[in-house]
């Protein structure tokens, strides 16, 4: 039975990874930028929150909801004025342009904040569980879970029912054309970037919520959503979701037999994907 | 033969890709409601008007204007809004859109109702109605143009501009494809098209170019070009 009970955590874990790499690809599938600040991004988000909810007095909720607007006009200003003017035919720039960005936002946090572990208290709520059968699970990893699968449903929706979701799509497929159907490509990456910022925030609440953070970790969250992403299958959202399932089982299972493992077999989950599946179980047939 | 007003008025053109220049002071104007052919060989800078009409590749020097409003230095999708939609060499449908989708994408910037709607684009193509849930790559090369006709009709343009149509489709496609011209004609728009088989153009067009090296060289109706002057203009050597 602990098996399952390891599964289950795992699967609840998995929610989470999948919400950090959501945004990752979001932006990879429509502009194929590679964020590598992604991670220090949804840190932002997480010191965003608590400062709000310290000025304001407001729960980490209400906060939350005014930090994701916040998010996103940062993520559609950062795409403007810094993204766009790097996207091209060389991948180089953007890689380079986005890792100084994460080492910026890692200094200023640590300026801001200090190197002090934070966390977003959001009370009684955080110790309550669910008995399910044998197994019982928390309240806050089973909203979590929850939020991914909504996010990922919606963002589904968005690419696949709306105007806005054919314009990502084509001007992912083809830019210039693209311009020839009155679609201006960097306001469309800027929405998509600005997208990805709110479900970071989102990902940064429950991160918030769940552990402690400090200015240091982003690149870790990166990793876990690159790995996600990958996983997943380059672009492919349902994908992002399955990939941050498996690193997240296989954490879980790690830990499970020996507490020091649980980081290194999400990475060898990662690499025996990789080596049975180079392009990820869902990957876009275009890529 | 009087002569409309000009819709799209070109004067001086030159457009360069690098150092190559590739238009040299290219004059053109298509009146209100009429269709002009451009034609001409190979890399006699056909292609390269239409994407510079289009805001695709940059004016070095010269104007367009639309309406008597210059154009010139609008982006792509700004002369999309004011009208001028294009139908690009090699149809370029977007491969992760079916055949709807891709129709659906040509209305994207259009701000008011019009005449060209999905059941009038599928009503001048039947056969896309039936396969409107495929890929669009997944058509033939005939259907993917009228899926690239019909797009770009979607944003209901005053012009139209038609490039190399009818490259690699079978004669009796290419029958099927220009049949459409004139019911595009008929819903007021002007359009451009460009196009290598000259026969083709004499029988579509009011007014003929021909272009050869990026300048022009011959312009005038079919009826009044003889078969040995469009040759000359065409090869640039005497029949």
């Amino acid at each position: 039975m602990i098996w399952l009970d390891t599964l289950l955590q795992g699967v609840l874990l998995g929610g989470l990874y999948a919400l950090f790499a959501a945004g990752l690809s979001l932006v990879f599938g429509v502009m194929r930028l590679v964020n590598l600040a992604h991670g220090d991004l949804i840190i932002l988000a997480a010191y965003l929150i608590l400062g709000v909810a310290a000025v304001l007095g407001v729960t980490p909720v209400v906060a939350l909801l005014i930090a994701a607007p916040v998010m996103f006009v940062v993520g559609w200003l950062l795409q403007m004025q810094v993204f766009n003017r790097v996207l091209g035919d060389d991948i180089l720039p953007p890689l380079l342009v986005t890792f100084g960005l994460s080492v910026v936002i890692q200094n200023a946090l640590l300026e801001g904040f200090t190197a002090n572990s934070q966390k977003l208290s959001l009370g009684p709520i955080e110790t309550q569980s669910l008995h399910l059968g044998s197994v019982t699970v928390g309240v806050i990893p089973m909203m979590t879970l929850a939020s991914a699968v909504a996010v990922i449903f919606l963002l589904n929706q968005l690419f696949y029912r709306t105007s806005l979701g054919r314009a990502f799509r084509a001007t992912s497929d083809d830019v210039v054309t693209a311009q020839l159907m009155g679609i201006r490509p960097r306001r469309i990456f800027a929405m998509a970037t600005g997208i990805a910022m709110v479900v970071a925030t989102l990902a940064a609440f429950y991160l918030g919520a769940r552990a402690n953070f400090d200015p240091s970790i982003g690149p870790a969250r990166l990793l876990y959503a690159f790995e996600a992403v990958i996983i997943g299958g380059l672009g492919s959202l349902w994908g992002t979701l399955a990939g941050g399932l498996v690193i997240g089982v296989a954490q879980a299972f790690g830990a499970a037999v020996n507490p020091e493992w649980q980081i290194l077999s999400g990475h060898i989950a990662f690499v025996i994907v990789l080596l049975l599946k180079p392009r990820g179980f869902f990957p876009r047939a275009t890529d | 033969m009087t002569r409309a007003a000009p819709i799209i008025e070109i004067a001086r053109l030159t457009a360069h890709y690098g150092d190559f220049q590739a238009l040299f002071g290219v004059d053109m104007r298509l009146g209100v409601g009429e269709t002009i052919a451009i034609i001409g060989a190979n890399g006699a800078g056909k292609t390269t008007l239409m994407r510079t009409i289009a805001g695709i590749v940059s004016a070095s020097s010269g104007t367009i204007q639309l309406d008597g409003r210059p154009i010139t230095a609008l982006s792509a999708p700004e002369i999309v809004m004011a009208g001028v939609a294009m139908v690009p060499e090699g149809r370029k449908l977007f491969p992760s859109l079916s055949v709807e989708e891709n129709l659906l994408i040509g209305a994207y910037a259009r701000k008011a109702a019009g005449d060209w709607t999905l059941d009038a684009v599928y009503g001048l193509f039947p056969i896309l109605r039936e396969r409107r849930n495929s890929p669009g790559t997944a058509l033939s090369g005939g259907q993917q143009q009228m899926v690239a006709i019909g797009r770009a009709l979607m944003s209901n343009p005053r012009v139209l501009l038609c490039d190399e149509i009818s490259l690699g489709l079978a004669p009796v496609v290419i029958r099927d494809i220009y049949a459409a011209v004139p019911k595009i004609k008929a819903s007021g728009t002007s359009i451009v098209v460009v196009e290598q088989d000259v026969g083709q153009a004499l029988q579509i067009a009011d007014r003929v170019y021909c272009m050869m090296e990026g300048r022009v060289t011959l312009e005038g109706s079919p009826a009044d070009l003889s078969r040995a002057a469009i040759h000359d203009a065409y090869f640039g050597v005497s029949a």
